[in-house]
């Protein structure tokens, strides 16, 4: 018997040609903002403010108006550094082993997803300057020769390694994301110097079409996009270049990912605290942080397909594959938090026991079990198709992913922290002001920095996008499918 | 009298409207006898520099080499900070202890890697910010794709170039352009 696998659905819908792509994508980088656009990015202005505002006060009266105390040293500073840090992974999760693995699908979102990386891990590192104390002295993190002649950072510390992840994995997520911009840039480059040249293929304009086509000049888009594509021409020597440079970046990146993660659980794991000792926490952190991440793309995505019309780009299918990965990260993050609670029992060690008991039916057993609803519950809706194809049931649940993400880091930390081996020092944390409003600027910062890049660069890899449609698109699947049948 | 001559040289375009047109024609051209010096198109078109005849990109190459320079400086910084210059001895670890060095040895060797791989592209492109294009015809970064051949390297005449560009496809008539 021969087994035939169903033809995959398409991945450009709408009949698109080259040029159509080339028109919705570049568009919304053409024309004058809309009104939603004004809105919501006014509404991110407005919290970065107030997030600047608590941020200008923490750093003039000190990190001593947070919540902190002796015994929980760290708290929502450290707990929204490792949330965005692990938002920040989706981008080249998506980029980097989709492409790897061959995975036509990402072409529509990594663009944006890679844009959402850049500006998460960015959150995450303010986070780390805040945490500091006093910024300003942020240099001495760095391995730079000082006035103790020299006294050098401390290479086993897992924060000096953090340091060197967190800085390499922003730098090499922005050329990455810089170099697969820069044939996209060529092409908003090149349609805006076409308003200003008279291309010799169109000579034959009449003088009421050429009246038109001078009001339609650009000539500002024209030089700032001329700059920005660095003189892409578009050879294919150059695509072959280039080519192999996607391909080894996404090489590098795909163990750097995996590093950055591992790191950041490093920093918890390393430590004899009750709770963070354990060796499962680098798996268990990757598996979280690609899950929070493509819950966070979701998010981002959805709204975006609704408010720019992409449908045709992002399509149920996408939607629907990047429900099943939040599915199965969330499904490896179950199972982490069910096996550390079976260890900490299973060990015998009295400490790890209460930990975990505490974490459960402590003074936070709220946040516990907000992190078990989110996390562990929520994703497994996802088993019915009809819930991964159903954009509200999509959207909602990206969203609870994210919140149940963000309880889940400040489980960990603040329920390890808060009952320490002193009773009497034992404390129940509780945010101030100053705490949220410094987590508000990050989100003020995040969503400014998303809201220009949705305006001003192009949104979907439009390159690649044209790259699969020969391959992917409705027509081609039409084809493929009477094939199959003859 | 004196006679400027022009230092520019002269193409001949040909304008494709599909990927497998392009891709057939420059087999065909080539077959013909033509050589072809390049293709510009929207999007990568897997082996097409091979039919052109393009050598093999050293990229991969620089990338090992710099990668390899990364982790060097990397190992070196550790072992000159944590052993040589001020020895330290933390949580009963020896100054020297290599697992230790792992991670910024790793995270060195992908910074440095990619940094450096990324400038190669560029320094071999002769790309950078500012840099002023040469478009052959801009809607190839659109929907078109330019095939283009060098007429000084080809000793068939302009017409004939021509009419075998529009024999294999060529959707308008071929244009001679200066670069």
């Amino acid at each position: 018997m021969q087994v035939t696998s169903a033809i995959r659905e398409p991945l450009v819908t709408g009949g698109k040609t080259m040029h159509d792509i080339t028109e919705d994508i570049c568009k919304r980088v053409e024309e004058k903002p809309s009104m939603s656009w004004l809105i919501a990015f006014g509404f991110s202005v407005v919290l970065f403010i107030i997030g600047c505002l608590s941020l200008a006060s923490t750093w003039w009266y000190g990190i001593g108006v947070w919540g902190l105390n002796k015994t929980v040293g760290w708290a929502w500073d450290i707990t929204n550094f490792v949330w965005w840090v692990g938002i920040g992974h989706a981008g080249t999760l998506i980029s980097a082993v989709l492409l790897l693995f061959r995975q036509k699908w990402r072409t529509s979102i990594n663009r944006a997803a890679e844009a959402m990386t850049i500006f998460a891990v960015l959150c995450a590192g303010s986070f780390i300057l805040m945490h500091m104390g006093r910024t300003w002295l942020a240099h001495w993190a760095l391995p730079l020769p000082n006035t103790y002649g020299s006294l050098w950072v401390n290479f086993h510390s897992p924060l000096v390694w953090d340091v060197f992840a967190i800085s390499t994995y922003l730098t090499v997520s922005t050329v990455f994301w810089y170099v697969g911009l820069i044939p996209d840039l060529a092409t908003i480059r090149d349609r805006a110097k076409l308003t200003l040249e008279q291309n010799p293929l169109l000579a034959t304009d009449t003088p009421a079409e050429r009246a038109e086509k001078k009001k339609k000049r650009r000539p500002i888009a024209a030089f700032a996009y001329g700059i920005l594509a660095f003189g892409w021409e578009g050879g294919s020597k150059v695509w072959a270049r280039y080519e192999y440079v996607a391909l080894i970046l996404a090489g590098l990146s795909t163990p750097l990912v995996l590093s950055v993660h591992t790191i950041v659980s490093m920093d918890f794991a390393t430590s004899v605290i009750p709770g963070w000792h354990t060796t499962i926490f680098p798996p268990y952190f990757v598996a979280g942080a690609i899950f929070s991440g493509f819950a966070m793309v979701l998010t981002l995505m959805l709204v975006t397909r609704v408010v720019y019309k992409l449908e045709d780009y992002i399509t149920m299918e996408h939607i629907d594959l990047m429900n099943k990965i939040v599915m199965l990260t969330g499904s490896i993050v179950g199972v982490a938090y069910i096996t550390e609670f079976f260890i900490a029992w299973y060990s015998g060690v009295e400490a790890e026991s209460y930990a975990f008991i505490n974490r459960a039916f402590g003074p936070y057993w709220w946040s516990y079990w907000a992190m078990m609803t989110c996390n562990v519950i929520s994703p497994q809706l996802f088993w019915f198709k009809s819930i991964r194809r159903n954009l509200i049931w999509s959207f909602v649940l990206s969203i609870v992913v994210n919140v149940g993400m963000w309880f889940e880091r400040f489980v960990i930390i603040v329920t390890s922290l808060h009952r320490d081996y002193i009773p009497s020092s034992w404390v129940y944390f509780r945010p101030t002001i100053y705490d949220v409003g410094d987590y508000v600027f990050s989100f003020g910062l995040f969503f400014v920095c998303f809201f220009l890049f949705a305006k001003y660069l192009p949104v979907i890899n439009m390159a690649e996008v044209k790259t699969v449609l020969n391959s992917s698109d409705e027509q081609a699947k039409k084809l493929a499918e009477e094939k199959l049948k003859h | 009298m004196a006679t400027h001559t022009s230092d520019k040289k002269k193409y001949l375009v040909g304008i494709y409207d599909h990927e497998e047109t392009v891709v057939s024609a420059v087999k065909k051209v080539q077959n013909d006898g033509v050589k072809v010096d390049e293709v510009y198109s929207p999007h990568p078109i897997h082996h097409i520099d091979v039919y052109i005849g393009h050598p093999r990109t050293k990229i991969p190459i620089a990338a090992f080499m710099f990668g390899a320079t990364g982790t060097t400086l990397a190992v070196t910084m550790i072992v000159f900070m944590m052993r040589i210059d001020w020895p330290m001895i933390i949580g009963g670890k020896n100054a020297f202890y290599p697992p230790t060095m792992v991670p910024v040895s790793f995270e060195g060797t992908v910074l440095i890697a990619a940094l450096g791989m990324v400038a190669t592209f560029l320094v071999s492109n002769l790309m950078g910010p500012g840099k002023q294009e040469f478009m052959f015809d801009r809607r190839t970064t659109d929907d078109k794709y330019a095939l283009v051949v060098d007429l000084d390297k080809n000793t068939k005449s302009i017409e004939e170039i021509e009419a075998i560009l529009e024999k294999h496809g060529a959707s308008e008539k071929p244009r001679v352009v200066e670069r």
